[in-house]
């Protein structure tokens, strides 16, 4: 008995540890970029984010003039128990004691520091980062015909009110449209409409891919490219697929019998849908909706092909990666950056985890 | 709306009757095109208007979504303003035209598009000739791109990469996916470290490029390292590499931009599985410790074969995500380095080297790798007798 309580200590120990370990292997990447974001620029470049936290490093506690001790650089020095050239106490040697004695500057005017191992954290933490990747500053640039022209706000606060303007609407219109198509395959009769289905089963896996370059000579032909609306109608397409097979998937639980009583007391089509049918579907609708409003806000592809030849549209993902590719070694701007491109997905996430979690079981994963 | 429908009563005098018609087709009429103008003059707006972005971007959403509902409503006026028969039977063609209408635009068609396309040199079939003459034109180039897809050197490179990311990319997210649900199932903090683990989940590849970027971030050897692998590397003695561009050890660098994916999506797998888990009748488990068996029989002779439905269909959506890769190594590589996959030999073959040709039959053999799912959904589809 007792040592089945204690295998059963050595288990949940077990669990629990891997578990931790886990998790810590999955957290540290983002908090890397997170604690970064925060760090002064020249701390970024020249020390490790984890020196924020504690770590043990040589401090000074006092000073010791070689001259006054009678130490000549050009031969073997002996001091306070240790020996060495001058070339080993330049790197630093260890006493027995466990101080350090470290020479400091040239053999002329040099000095000998004393130095002891102590605890120390780098907490020099600001929002200068933030303040630059979001200010925007405007750019002004003189055109080859002479003219000067200033370009407003070519920053991450721009591309974030751009993004926004693509992913709202382009998730509010597949799900109004799938919504619609899903409420007359769930509760109308009409000829074609389990071909139609079969077409939208079948369309649920095909590559985007496969859309982009027919669709973008369609976009050309019409002027559309480069507009909002070429890119809420693109992310529809690609999405439609899947919401209305989703939607379709939980309309047609809805009890029939609410429905009929409805029709009887004479409401039409149009009234049942908006007054009856949306409001009860109106879980299924927000875990589309999340899965959607991700999907559109991370995608770089789509809006790569779309919007790519409008810089005025430019998008968040956009933003980053032209920030990666000019700048990549620009760290203080790209963590920062990082994180204000991930701070809307992140607090939605994590405010709707519940209807993100049923979504996903309800196969909210695109083809 | 109901001002509309009360138009519908019918009146005595039969000059009353023309005004209301008169009314109606005014109505019927107007009210559609007002609401056209309306829709066309906010298209123009955000086309061409330099406004302030807050404004433009609230205008956008309005639009956007009150245009979608407004066309919604206009034409269900329309439709139920004709006889009942029609109205019967085309409102359902109101509620599901649209929808059919823009898969059929932006998924349908293209497949159909694309592959003619593929048939063609690299500016496509010339414009103006009919199909006939367009298959006899010189532009035709049958199934050339289609050969040289599989043998030119890059798209042979890009296959292989791809493989690897669909062996290692899926089987380990399913794997990560698998255990974390385990653990985490018989954990007190089950919630907070599933949370940890899916938070990756809300991140753009654009963003994991960025995170992983700074982990495999470079330094010459003596200087501090500030990426996490390379200063722990150096501290055991290593010395430091740029590890996704490390092209001495390909392709296994391409192990180092996998890592990226299995990070993303091992939250994915650990979320259905562990729904799948919590499936798992009770007793099942209790009978298999009973008769002896330990954590790992129970584990691989009870759970797995238990949960096998789910690994599959878990396993096949990551294949199909892994297939179509390309923000994560855009970002991080370009495809140099010898890390090229299929998608990114599409996106450069299409729009760097506009060469729609050969794009195209790479975009048809990417359609024809997924066709198995297709219809293996098909045959789920008509296996429901509800529909």
């Amino acid at each position: 008995m007792k040592s089945g309580k204690r295998q059963k200590q050595l288990g949940s120990l077990f669990v629990n540890g891997s578990l931790f370990l886990l998790t810590l292997v999955w957290t540290i990447p983002t908090m890397g970029i997170f604690v970064s974001s925060f760090r002064a620029r020249d701390d970024i470049a020249n020390s490790g984010w984890w020196k924020v936290l504690p770590y043990r490093d040589w401090q000074p506690v006092r000073e010791i003039d070689p001259r006054e001790a009678g130490l000549n650089p050009d031969e073997i020095m002996e001091i306070e128990g240790v020996a060495g050239t001058f070339d080993e106490f330049r790197a630093g040697i260890e006493t027995p004691d466990g101080e350090r004695i470290t020479w400091i500057g040239n053999k002329r005017i040099g000095r000998l520091e004393v130095q002891e191992r102590v605890w120390t954290v780098d907490w020099n933490f600001t929002l200068d980062n933030y303040k630059q990747v979001l200010g925007g500053q405007s750019f002004t640039f003189t055109r080859p015909d002479g003219t000067v022209q200033v370009v407003p706000g070519d920053n991450m606060s721009g591309a974030f009110l751009n993004s926004l303007s693509v992913a709202v609407p382009s998730t509010v219109i597949p799900i109004l449209i799938a919504a619609f198509a899903a409420y007359a395959f769930a509760w109308m009769k009409f000829p074609g409409r389990r071909g139609m289905f079969i077409m939208i089963v079948a369309l649920l896996v095909v590559p985007l891919q496969i859309a982009l370059v027919p669709i973008l000579r369609d976009y050309k032909a019409l002027n559309l490219n480069g507009t909002f609306l070429a890119i809420w109608l693109a992310h529809t397409g690609f999405g439609l697929a899947l919401a209305t097979y989703l939607l379709y998937n939980y309309i047609s639980t809805l009890p029939r019998d609410i429905l009929e009583s409805a029709f009887i007391d004479g409401a039409s089509h149009f009234t049942v849908f908006t007054q009856l049918i949306l409001p009860l579907s109106v879980p299924a609708l927000a875990s589309f909706a999340i899965f959607q409003f991700l999907w559109v806000w991370n995608d770089y592809l789509v809006a790569l092909i779309f919007l790519g030849g409008n810089p005025e549209f430019e998008l968040v993902t956009q933003r980053m990666a032209a920030i990666v590719g000019s700048r990549g070694s620009e760290w203080h701007l790209l963590t920062a950056g990082a994180f204000v491109s991930m701070a809307l997905p992140l607090l939605v996430f994590f405010s709707m985890q519940r209807y993100f979690v049923r979504g996903l079981l309800a196969g909210s994963v695109k083809g | 709306m109901n001002f509309l429908n009360g138009t519908k009563e019918p009146s005595d005098s039969p000059g009353e009757r023309v005004l209301f018609f008169i009314g109606r087709l005014l109505l019927a009429v107007s009210i559609p095109l007002i609401a056209f103008y309306v829709l066309y003059l906010g298209f123009i707006f955000l086309r061409d208007s330099h406004a302030p972005r807050g404004i433009i971007t609230v205008v956008a959403i309005v639009w956007g979504v009150g245009g979608v509902a407004l066309l919604y409503w206009v034409f269900n006026n329309i439709v139920e303003k004709l006889p009942d028969l029609w109205t019967n039977r085309l409102l359902p063609f109101v509620f599901v035209g649209p929808a059919m209408a823009i898969l059929g635009w932006y998924l349908a068609i293209p497949t159909l598009r694309t592959f003619w396309l593929s048939l063609f040199g690299r500016d496509g079939p010339p414009a103006g000739l009919n199909f006939w003459e367009q298959l006899a034109s010189p532009a035709f180039v049958g199934l050339n791109n289609y050969v040289a897809v599989f043998t030119e050197r890059l798209m042979l490179e890009a296959f292989r990469n791809n493989l690897m990311w669909i062996i290692f990319g899926s089987t380990l997210s399913v794997a990560f996916g698998l255990v974390i649900a385990v653990l985490a199932d018989r954990s007190r903090f089950e919630k907070v470290a599933k949370s940890f683990i899916f938070l990756p989940m809300a991140i753009s590849f654009v963003g994991a490029s960025i995170i992983w970027n700074f982990i495999y971030e470079y330094r010459p050897a003596g200087q501090a390292q500030i990426g996490l692998l390379n200063a722990v590397v150096v501290n055991l003695g290593g010395s430091p590499q740029a590890y996704p561009q490390w092209v001495s050890i390909a392709p296994w660098n391409n192990l180092f931009l996998i890592v990226i994916v299995i990070w993303l999506q091992a939250g994915f797998s650990m979320v259905l599985f562990s729904a799948a888990l919590k499936g798992i009748p009770e007793e099942l488990l209790e009978a298999g410790r009973i008769d002896g068996a330990n954590e790992f029989q129970i584990f691989f002779r009870i759970m797995v074969p238990y949960i096998r439905g789910t690994i599959i269909s878990v396993w096949t959506t990551i294949v199909i995500f892994t297939l179509k890769i390309f923000d994560v190594v855009w970002v991080m590589t370009g495809g140099q380095f010898g890390t090229h996959v299929i998608a990114t030999q599409f996106y450069r073959q299409s729009f760097t080297n506009r060469n729609s040709g050969f794009g195209s039959a790479i975009a048809i053999v990417l359609l024809i790798a997924v066709i198995p799912v297709m219809f293996y959904n098909l045959k789920q589809f008509r296996e429901q007798e509800a529909f």
